[in-house]
Parts: C-alpha cells; sequence; structure tokens
C-alpha cells in the first residue's frame, strides 16, 4: 500500500511540476511576444501582399476606417477581408461601394482581393451584462472560427466591441506560433479625453502593435501611443 | 437658396437629425412652439425632422399661413442631399452625423443626448465648440442657443487626414514611397562622402546605410 501511495505523490508531484514549467514558457513566450511587437518587423524588403483584417463598426467607425482605408496602398494590403457585427447593415455595403470604385480605377484585375464577413456580437447595445457572458463566448468561438479561416498579418480596427476577441485571438496566434501579425489601433475620433473600453484593454494589456489617438489630449494620457491628428 | 417650387423665394430649410439612435428629448423641443417660434424669428421657413427610432411624432404643418412648415421622416439611406439642401442642421452628438455635417460646410448645432448613460459623445461635440466649429447644446437649452447663435462667427472646418497613419503603418513594413527614398538617398549620400571623403555606393546590403536609415525615417 505505501509504495502505490509514495508512487502516487511522486507522479503528482512530478505532474505539477510539469504544468508549472509549462505555465513558465508559455508566460515567457507571452512576455516576448510583447516585447517584440512594440518593434516594427525587421524585413530587408517591404513583403509584396499582407493580408489584412478590417474591422467595421457601425456608424462613425466605418466612416472613419474607410477615410484610411481610400489612402492605404491597396496592392500592397491585400487580400482584404472585412468583419462586420451580424446586426451592422450598412458597415459591409460602404465596404463593398469601396472596393467596387476602387477596382473600377484599375484594369486587368484578377482574382479576389476582398472578402466580406459578419461575426456575432458579443454584446448588443444596452444588453444585460449576465447574458453577455454567454453570448461573449459564442462570439468569441465564432471570432476564433473566422481567424482561422483568414489568419491575417495585419489586424486594422478603431474601437467597435467586436473588434477585441479578434485582436486576442490575433495575439494568441502570434503566442502559440500559428501567424505573426501587427494590430494597429485607431481609437475613434470620438474619443477625446477617454479611451474607448476596447482601447483601453489593448493598450493596457499591450495587445495593439502600434496605438493611435487622434486628439493631444489622449497622447498626454497614454505615453505609448501615436498622436496622428483628426482622420476626418 | 433660390425660388421653391410653390413660388416663395428664399426657402430656409432647418434639418434635424437623430443618425440611427432614439432621442425624442430632441424631436420634442424642436417641435416645440417656442423653439420653432425662435426659428422663424431667425429667418427659417422649413423644418424637416429626420427622428430615427424615436416614438414621438411631431406634427406636420404646411406652412401656408407664414408658420414654421414642418415635415419629418425616419430614415434615409442617405442624408446628404437634406444636409446639402439645409441651411442650418441640428444634429445628436453622433460623430458621424457630425463630421459629414461640417465637411458639406454647414452651420451646426450639436445637441447632446443627457439621457444616454457614458455620454462620450459630449466630449467631442464640446471639443469641436470650443474650437468654434459649430454650437453645442443640450434638449433644454436648445430655444436659448438658436436666440443667440452668430453663424457667421463660426470657424470652418478644415477636412482631417489619413495620411500620418497611412504613413506609420508603412513604415512598419519598410514600405517607402519614391520620394522618401529620395530624400533618404540624397541626405544618406552626402552623409557619407563627408564621412570618407569619396563617392559611395549605396545598396541594400550596406550596414552604413541600414544604422542611418532609422533616423531618416522619422518624420
Amino acid at each position: 500500500m505505501e509504495k502505490n501511495t509514495s508512487r502516487f505523490f511522486s507522479n503528482f508531484s512530478l505532474g505539477i511540476t510539469c504544468l508549472i514549467a509549462f505555465i513558465t514558457l508559455i508566460l515567457l513566450r507571452v512576455v516576448y511576444v510583447i516585447y517584440r511587437s512594440g518593434k516594427p518587423l525587421n524585413r530587408r524588403s517591404p513583403p509584396q501582399a499582407i493580408a489584412t483584417l478590417i474591422v467595421l463598426g457601425s456608424g462613425g467607425h466605418t466612416a472613419e476606417m474607410i477615410n484610411l482605408l481610400l489612402v492605404l496602398q491597396k496592392d500592397r494590403f491585400t487580400p482584404r477581408f472585412y468583419i462586420a457585427a451580424a446586426t451592422d447593415n450598412m458597415s459591409l455595403q460602404k465596404a463593398r461601394v469601396l472596393e467596387t470604385s476602387r477596382a473600377d480605377s484599375q484594369s486587368g484585375v484578377e482574382g479576389i482581393s476582398a472578402e466580406f464577413m459578419q461575426i456575432y456580437r458579443s454584446r448588443e447595445v444596452g444588453q444585460s451584462y449576465v447574458t453577455s457572458v454567454w453570448t461573449t463566448l459564442v462570439a468569441t468561438v465564432h471570432a476564433l472560427w473566422l481567424m482561422i479561416k483568414i489568419r491575417p498579418q495585419v489586424v486594422l480596427c478603431n474601437g467597435p466591441g467586436t473588434c477585441f476577441p479578434l485582436c486576442v485571438i490575433a495575439f494568441i496566434f502570434k503566442v502559440v506560433g500559428i501567424r505573426w501579425s501587427s494590430i494597429f489601433y485607431v481609437e475613434s475620433i470620438a474619443r477625446v479625453k477617454r479611451l474607448s473600453l476596447s482601447g483601453l484593454l489593448l493598450y493596457k494589456l499591450q495587445i495593439a502593435d502600434q496605438f493611435f489617438v487622434q486628439w493631444p489630449e489622449l497622447q498626454r494620457k497614454y505615453p505609448r501611443a501615436h498622436y496622428v491628428g483628426c482622420l476626418m | 437658396m433660390g425660388e421653391s417650387k410653390d413660388g416663395v423665394k428664399g426657402k430656409r430649410v432647418v434639418f434635424v437629425t437623430v443618425g440611427t439612435t432614439c432621442f425624442d428629448a430632441l424631436v420634442k423641443v424642436v417641435d416645440s412652439q417656442e423653439v420653432k417660434d425662435e426659428l422663424l424669428r431667425r429667418g427659417y421657413t422649413n423644418l424637416l425632422i429626420q427622428m430615427g427610432r424615436g416614438s414621438y411624432l411631431p406634427t406636420k404643418s404646411s406652412g401656408d399661413d407664414g408658420s414654421l412648415a414642418v415635415d419629418y421622416f425616419t430614415f434615409s439611406s442617405s442624408i446628404a442631399d437634406h444636409l446639402r439642401s439645409a441651411s442650418l442642421v441640428i444634429s445628436h452628438a453622433g460623430s458621424g452625423s457630425i463630421f459629414e455635417t461640417l465637411q458639406l460646410g454647414k452651420p451646426l448645432i450639436v445637441v447632446v443626448n443627457e439621457d444616454l448613460m457614458d455620454n462620450h459623445q459630449s466630449e467631442l461635440a464640446e471639443k469641436l465648440a470650443e474650437r468654434r466649429h459649430l454650437y453645442c447644446a443640450r434638449p433644454p437649452t436648445l430655444c436659448q442657443t438658436i436666440a443667440s447663435m452668430d453663424l457667421k462667427s463660426l470657424v470652418p472646418y478644415s477636412p482631417g487626414d489619413a495620411t500620418p497613419v497611412a504613413k506609420l503603418i508603412n513604415r512598419w513594413f519598410s514600405i517607402h514611397h519614391f520620394s522618401d527614398w529620395h530624400a533618404i538617398a540624397t541626405a544618406k549620400s552626402a552623409q557619407l562622402v563627408r564621412k570618407y571623403d569619396q563617392p559611395f555606393i549605396l545598396s541594400g546590403d550596406n550596414k552604413e546605410w541600414k544604422s542611418l536609415l532609422r533616423p531618416l525615417m522619422i518624420d
């Protein structure tokens, strides 16, 4: 009996040691990813086609994002994947209009350079926080599914709640080694003195590689952010 | 603004918009006799209300008897045309409505919805009012704002620019425009000629090039 008990305990302590070692490795990897994410990619020559995920949000969010996309080189940042919340009807429509109008100006375009997808929302405006737990879980699983399909190299977002699970998953992909992506977050122009919840989380957890703000007060408050002036 | 269909010269429309929200407080106060009288006094002839998801229905009026002509609708796929034909815009504090109006150069009164929880929208309205691009009010103070506003004193809003963000993203991936390269190359050759006192051939493998490139890349 005693032999069995002692073997059990030695196996148990071995298991615990392995678990601790494993967790430590993951934490070290996370620290390394955060450290490495803060620096530009060290490349000899710029990449030719950067798969880009663009997260759209209702109202002003999409308008601001479109403003940014107009000045982003579309032949470099391609293919483009647009994601909007399932209950948001206007955003994908506006994105389609943008893509069609830009495709017209270029002749001989082959292949599909843009795809449009919808994602379940973590939380609707005014939804109770209790039911939000379940809907956030569903949204996260859906986000995981979409991210595995897309595996973007760049994530562009500007604030809607839908972007947070997507950014977290992109970060996890970096830690686990599925895909190294650069996450760029532009805080909305409507945020003058305080960050939005998504922005605050992405800033504090250092998930975003580059964090842009449009008003100088925010840059003073959050020094790791870049002040880029008004986009609209 | 020219002749309208019924031959009345100088139709001046006040366009009220609440976007996709429900903002009954604004629609109610705009529909009040006080505000309508004030708008008439300031020379406006028509009031058009986009009421969104609100439940309060304004009273329509043809304005034939010299009063303010009032009409309303819930949504439209694009309010750009309504904004363009307005002489004054009264809007909720949504950033989309605000900037769409400012970019069209229309005088704007932004009314902040006091019933919203965590009202961050008021920050933007107050900031732009501070810079004198628009007037900022709350439903109770709207009448007073209309009475005392001086639209000529508003400062036109110059459109923003997204290129700083695009530039920073490009630099992240070491993507440069020709103009960047030209400036970098010119400055670089001058620097290296001074250092080595001879013409210098720049190539991608050059360590000097890489190490001195960094400071030149920052605006």
